[in-house]
């Protein structure tokens, strides 16, 4: 088939240019509301549980799951909805377990939780090591992928698109910190949501509006195996292990987890969460009929000459579809899902710099506002040139195993220690540095011994390890070495805060200060009315 | 806050332990079956049951719905129940 797609196209930049000038007048005017440290990290607390939902779920649906698995269903059928279901079902385990008692316990990073009742210094820098090596794994892959992405559909060379989705991202979280990146995730969720319903009611219109008779189609055209699980999983211990990477991946992401902090309340933490869970669900359902949609009306053949990731099947459909200028809005709505994931991971990662590194380890918690909310920007300005460096650094590199490999460390390195320290009294600081650090490490060395480095980047004949993913067996590893590291010597004030922080988990900072009157500590400012 | 408070809030805190505990256990059942059905009951989750469906993708779907459903059921409970209680313990002062 002939295509339009990868020559600049006017209607695809323009689009792209109005997405930019409005999210950078929004910036302009958050920059305005954006005084405090509280303000720059959190949205000083003043985002609604709706607006926060949204945004949640523009954190999240990031291009690989708009363009991956529309061009995984397109190019193997059922074997995309594996990654759906897995990238959907940690969102009840964070509400179930995480999302109140966060919002209830901490400020800004998810070490505020684990280092609540411990030693600050220790536990502050193994939880900054765990989120900053999966900030960094995360970035690399969405800054390769944009890089690709917009090579492809707009015709810009990889380095210039790297640089733009650098510095347009710098200038919302420079600028205008959470209240800017909030807003562009939310302007992107809906962007997306919209998109994506907009193609596959386009697609539906063609079967009679039914999902069944597309897929049937699908399957006269490419035979039963379509509908059935494929080559993905070719070994079962790897589905598990994947399986497990994905559940409790999402429960340890530090730019999901910092997302609970912009919400007053624990209650609209709650709320937040069951929309965001609602929208990706629906989000994921719609991906799947994109995908075979792409699969009958666009055709393998046609997808993969173009892309043999099937990253191109949701675009080529949209113009398939659409037209010409729907083509440009997808191509832009993709470019926006890039930037707003990417601002996201950038703030998460200056948190973990500045709030968790220089004020807490380094100052000893006791750093000036001012000098707070510089370093704070200091910080995301050097992530935000590490994200350029890296992207341009690993040009023409696999990194679509990237992805998986952080969610691999967010479950071992973060998970088990933030559980732990919520639920067991007798957790203490070395179990938490020791659980973090093996996690992290585990995860690590396990995933350069696997076959995904040794096979399919290092081209050697096999690996050491056997599984793709190593969640299986880091994971509870994590969890072992903090709970043999915690009874192996006890310590005695961490235990006797339990109660404190528990009721304070319930009860949130505001309540907890009133009952036991004395007055609110400095981390449960309340929150400021921005207007 | 007083002592029959704190022991109000403790037992509230397990219920709520347990009512998440429960909820977690649902989802990584239906998830963790889903994916071993994948794993080790391939041509099972290729059976058709009608033109256009076969088992795994009817099943697929039933995972996805289940998860928003599930946050949803917690969601009720702790508007319902959680939150009026946690008040009731409080007292006017405190907010939820």
């Amino acid at each position: 088939m002939t295509t339009t797609l990868g020559s600049p196209s006017v209607t695809a930049i323009l689009f792209f240019v109005l997405f930019v000038v409005v999210t950078l007048v929004i910036t302009y005017w958050a920059a305005k509301r954006t005084r405090t440290t509280s303000e720059f990290f959190a949205a000083g607390g003043t985002v609604s549980a709706r607006q926060n939902g949204l945004a949640l779920a523009g954190d999240y649906m990031s291009a690989a799951s708009f363009l991956g698995i529309a061009g995984l269903v397109a190019l193997s059928g059922f074997d995309g909805l594996i990654y759906s279901v897995g990238w959907l079902v940690g969102w009840p385990v964070v509400t179930f377990l995480i999302a109140e008692p966060l919002r209830n316990l901490g400020k800004y990073t998810f070490a505020d939780i684990v280092a609540y009742r411990l030693k600050q210094v220790p536990v502050r820098i193994a939880a900054a090591v765990g989120t900053l090596t999966v900030v960094a794994f995360y970035l690399i892959a969405q800054m390769v992928g944009a890089g690709n992405l917009i090579k492809m559909m707009f015709g810009i060379p990889f380095e210039g698109a790297v640089v733009i989705v650098g510095l347009v991202m710098l200038a919302y979280v420079l600028f205008g910190g959470m209240i800017a990146t909030t807003w562009v995730q939310i302007i992107k969720a809906v962007l997306l949501l919209l998109g994506a319903t907009l193609l596959a009611l386009l697609v539906l219109a063609k079967f009679e509006m039914s999902p069944l008779r597309l897929f049937a189609a699908a399957r006269a055209q490419y035979g039963d195996a379509v509908l059935a699980p494929g080559k993905l999983i070719a070994k079962p211990f790897d589905a598990v292990s994947l399986g497990i990477a994905l559940m409790f991946g999402t429960a340890g992401l530090p730019h999901i987890l910092m997302r609970f902090y912009t919400v007053p309340d624990a209650r609209a933490a709650r709320k937040s969460v069951f929309l965001a869970t609602g929208l990706i669900g629906y989000f994921y359902l719609v991906t799947f009929i994109l995908g075979f949609g792409a699969s009958v009306l666009v055709g393998r053949a046609g997808i993969s000459a173009l892309d043999k990731g099937g990253n191109m099947a949701a675009p080529l459909l949209a113009e398939v579809v659409g037209g010409r200028v729907f083509l440009g809005f997808i191509s832009a709505v993709a470019f926006a899902t890039i930037l707003a994931v990417v601002a996201g991971l950038t703030l998460s990662g200056a948190a973990a710099l500045s709030h968790d590194l220089w004020v807490h380890a380094i100052k000893r918690g006791h750093a000036d506002e001012r000098d707070q909310l510089k370093v704070a920007r200091l910080a995301s300005l050097f992530l935000g040139l590490i994200a350029i460096a890296l992207g341009i650094l690993f040009k023409g590199q696999n990194v679509a195993y990237m992805v998986g490999l952080a969610f691999a460390i967010a479950a071992s390195a973060n998970f088990p220690a933030l559980i732990l320290s919520m639920v067991w009294r007798r957790f203490t600081t070395s179990g938490a540095v020791v659980s973090m650090l093996t996690g992290a490490g585990s995860a690590l060395v396990l995933i350069f011994l696997s076959p995904t480095v040794q096979v399919e980047i290092l081209h050697r004949a096999s690996a050491p390890f056997p599984l793709k993913n190593p969640a299986l067996i880091t994971v509870p590893l994590a969890f072992l070495a903090g709970v043999v590291t915690s009874l192996a010597a006890r310590e005695r004030s961490a235990e006797e805060q339990f109660a404190e922080a528990e009721r304070r988990m319930h009860v949130g900072a505001g309540a907890a200060a009133q009952i036991s009157g004395h007055a609110a500590p400095a981390s449960s400012q309340p929150a400021r009315d921005l207007s | 806050m007083t002592e029959q408070q704190k022991q109000a809030l403790e037992a509230l805190s397990s219920r709520r332990w347990l009512v998440a505990a429960l909820l977690t256990g649902a989802m990584v059942a239906a998830y963790f079956g889903f994916i071993l059905l994948v794993a080790f009951g391939k041509p099972l989750m290729g059976r058709l049951l009608g033109e256009g469906l076969s088992l795994g993708i009817l099943l697929g779907a039933i995972v996805i719905v289940l998860a928003p459903t599930l946050t949803g059921i917690y969601v009720y409970w702790a508007n319902r129940h959680y939150d009026s209680e946690l008040r009731s313990i409080l007292g006017p002062k405190g907010q939820p």
